[in-house]
């Protein structure tokens, strides 16, 4: 590896870093377009729209809590307790389903402003580092979920909240449109707002953006509270779907999988940057990647193995990365 | 900030570092205090004889965490590879005692080595490496176990049965194994160069390669610890349920994680003790075992309380860190 940065002459190390820049910003939609290829060639049934429609409604919530990862991560930070916070969404929902879904889902996601919130101001105003402060509510957060649910699986049957999960627009089902709607808020929130700009400079130097008197403070808890909200959003999502609010289960791991994607995606994790588009790609990837060994009729323990190379490859190759 | 506040009044200040050091000692001083007076099965030998057996298995894992966070990194692999090494001494146990306990340690040593080297050699984040291998671990562990649907028996008059069942006055030799294991690791960590090395690689890691310590063997050797002994905690675990269970240590990381910062070991790094860690072990188990003792809670506080303990413990210390 360090011969090919060591090449004698000079343009070839130029053109040797260029191409390793290059992979580095291009990487995720290149493994994209050669899975795509790969499954369009060798897998039987995988060009029809209804294979195209099961595995964007299965990205969708993935892809939602991966958004406010990503923004997390922009800020050198990271947030474990996603999960935990989908699994309260999941509990509060048959609370007050009674009430109507509306308000049923207002609360899930008042929820998830709150946990959010609460972990953004640790981060933020206390001083805690992120790792930490999130994983108080990754432990904690599941287990009040369970509480509140007394433990129990919850059958739903609200009509209209069950839309949610299994209706449609045009043909595209409303998890997914909600997904790519919400895709668009988050890259025009990073790329077209004082918000956006103050978050990835945070994420860059705090201390120079402390200095450059940037409300550091009041930017991260909003980041953090985002986060929440999205997750709370991809936990009600989930629950309509399964038609069952089940928080011993819902979003089990989920934050491992939104950070993968996230890095995998091409953000770093030393903060400074956020590439949403990048993100979408790397949650579309990594489906794909499982999409693609279930059709071959691979066994999840290899899917496991597999994707802990795509990672280690991927940061590999965003290592350099300044 | 810290020496003016040392000048102003030194005692206050010393009082604040006592209490940093031993906040978490006192808190289980005054637990088991309040749970003897309260709960009258809790003091009975028989239940804290379980008490002590139950919390050996996590302080043999927390035992190498506390190495790793001490260098400023993180091992999230040790729930996958606990639960590697519980199957594969199970697996190992046909072939005798010896089989049973190198196996375990070889491998899982082996996974931990490769962490190591990833991390130390590219410089890539712990917490993305560790997590990889987490992916990893659990697969191996399902290509051996044939998808999770075999479970490894280890025959009942196996003489590796008794390395977890075999006690001395009631108390089980995992407790002995963990209480040597502890000894051992506080003396390493101050008593010889390596752990030298490991404070300094944790304390300011650009000038501890300046100063020519040995920054990248520390990290590899550190993690290879963490693995070889998350594979030990494995082993004694299956030996102790005469069985390698393959669902057990999903999330055990977290607890592990949690134990070494209730127990004063600063996740920043630079900073921490064995005897800590040990103590946060006895924090953690001494709340699960009052909440089973209160019949009438459901089983879900205990983590709602682990979260919400964690919270208070992390709080306090950067407040009398200030």
């Amino acid at each position: 590896m360090t011969q090919t940065t060591q090449a004698p002459t000079k343009t070839a190390v130029g053109s040797a870093a260029a191409r390793t820049r290059w992979l580095q910003d291009n990487g995720v939609y290149v493994a994209v377009g050669v899975l795509l290829l790969f499954n369009a060639l060798f897998t039987a049934n995988f060009l029809t729209l209804g294979n195209f429609t099961t595995q964007l409604v299965q990205a969708a919530p993935v892809l939602i809590v991966a958004l406010g990862m990503a923004l997390v991560i922009g800020t050198e930070g990271v947030d474990l307790s996603v999960g935990a916070v989908m699994a309260l969404a999941a509990a509060i929902i048959p609370l007050y389903l009674g009430a109507g879904p509306l308000v049923a889902i207002t609360m899930a996601l008042v929820v998830g402003l709150l946990a959010g919130a609460f972990n953004g101001f640790l981060v933020a105003r206390v001083g805690i580092q992120p790792i930490v402060a999130t994983l108080a509510l990754l432990v904690g957060g599941r287990g009040l979920a369970l509480v509140i649910a007394d433990g129990q699986l919850v059958q739903l049957h609200d009509e209209t909240f069950l839309a949610l999960g299994t209706g449609d627009v045009a043909g595209i089902p409303v998890s997914v449109l909600i997904a790519g709607l919400l895709a668009l808020v988050i890259a025009g929130l990073t790329n077209r707002t004082t918000f956006g700009r103050q978050l990835v400079a945070i994420g860059g130097n705090r201390k120079a953006a402390t200095l450059a008197g940037l409300p550091v403070n009041r930017v991260l808890i909003g980041v953090y509270a985002i986060t929440g909200v999205l997750a709370a959003i991809a936990g009600v999502l989930a629950t309509s779907r399964l038609a069952a609010s089940d928080p011993a289960d819902m979003g089990l791991l989920m934050e491992l999988s939104a950070i993968t994607a996230v890095v995998v995606g091409g953000t770093p994790l030393t903060g400074g940057k956020v590439r949403v588009l990048g993100t979408v790609f790397g949650v579309i990837l990594m489906q794909l990647v499982r999409a693609t060994l279930i059709k071959h009729n691979l066994p999840d323990s290899i899917a496991q193995m597999i994707q802990a190379a795509i990672i280690i490859a991927a940061v590999y190759v965003a290592r350099e990365r300044r | 900030m810290t020496a003016t506040l040392t000048k102003a009044t030194p005692t206050m200040a010393a009082r604040t570092k006592v209490l940093q050091r031993q906040g978490a000692a006192v808190a289980l001083v005054l637990m088991v205090a309040v749970s003897w007076l309260v709960f009258p099965r809790f003091g009975s030998l028989d239940n804290l004889r379980d008490l002590a057996l139950q919390g050996s298995f996590l302080a043999v894992i927390a035992i190498g965490m506390t190495f790793v966070i001490i260098t400023g990194g993180i091992d999230l692999s040790v729930g996958s590879v606990y639960a590697l090494g519980g199957v594969l001494a199970a697996w190992g146990s046909q072939y005798g005692f010896l089989v049973a306990l190198a196996l375990p340690l070889v491998v899982c040593g082996l996974i931990g080595l490769i962490n190591g080297l990833l991390i130390a050699r590219t410089n890539m984040a712990p917490f993305i490496v560790t997590l990889a291998s987490l992916l990893f671990a659990r697969g191996l562990l399902l290509v051996i176990t044939d998808e999770g649907a075999n479970t490894y028996q280890i025959p009942a008059d196996s003489a590796f049965v008794e390395l977890g069942r075999g006690t001395v006055f009631g108390f089980g030799y995992p407790i002995f194994v963990a209480a040597v294991l502890a000894v051992l690791g506080g003396m390493v960590l101050n008593r010889t160069n390596f752990g030298q090395n490991v404070f300094a690689t944790g304390g300011a890691e650009q000038s501890a390669v300046l100063l020519g310590v040995p920054v990248a063997k520390t990290k590899v050797l550190v993690y290879t610890m963490s693995g070889t002994l998350a594979g030990l905690a494995g082993a004694l675990t299956a030996a102790y349920l005469q069985s390698g269970v393959t669902v057990i240590g999903v999330g055990l990381e977290l607890d592990a994680i949690a134990v070494v910062v209730i127990g004063g070991t600063l996740l920043t790094g630079g900073m921490g003790t064995v005897l800590g860690t040990v103590i946060g072990v006895g924090l953690i188990k001494v709340i699960q075992n009052v909440i089973n003792q209160i019949g009438t809670l459901d089983s879900n506080y205990q983590s709602v309380v682990s979260g919400v303990f964690l919270l208070i413990v992390v709080v306090l210390q950067r407040i009398l860190r200030r």
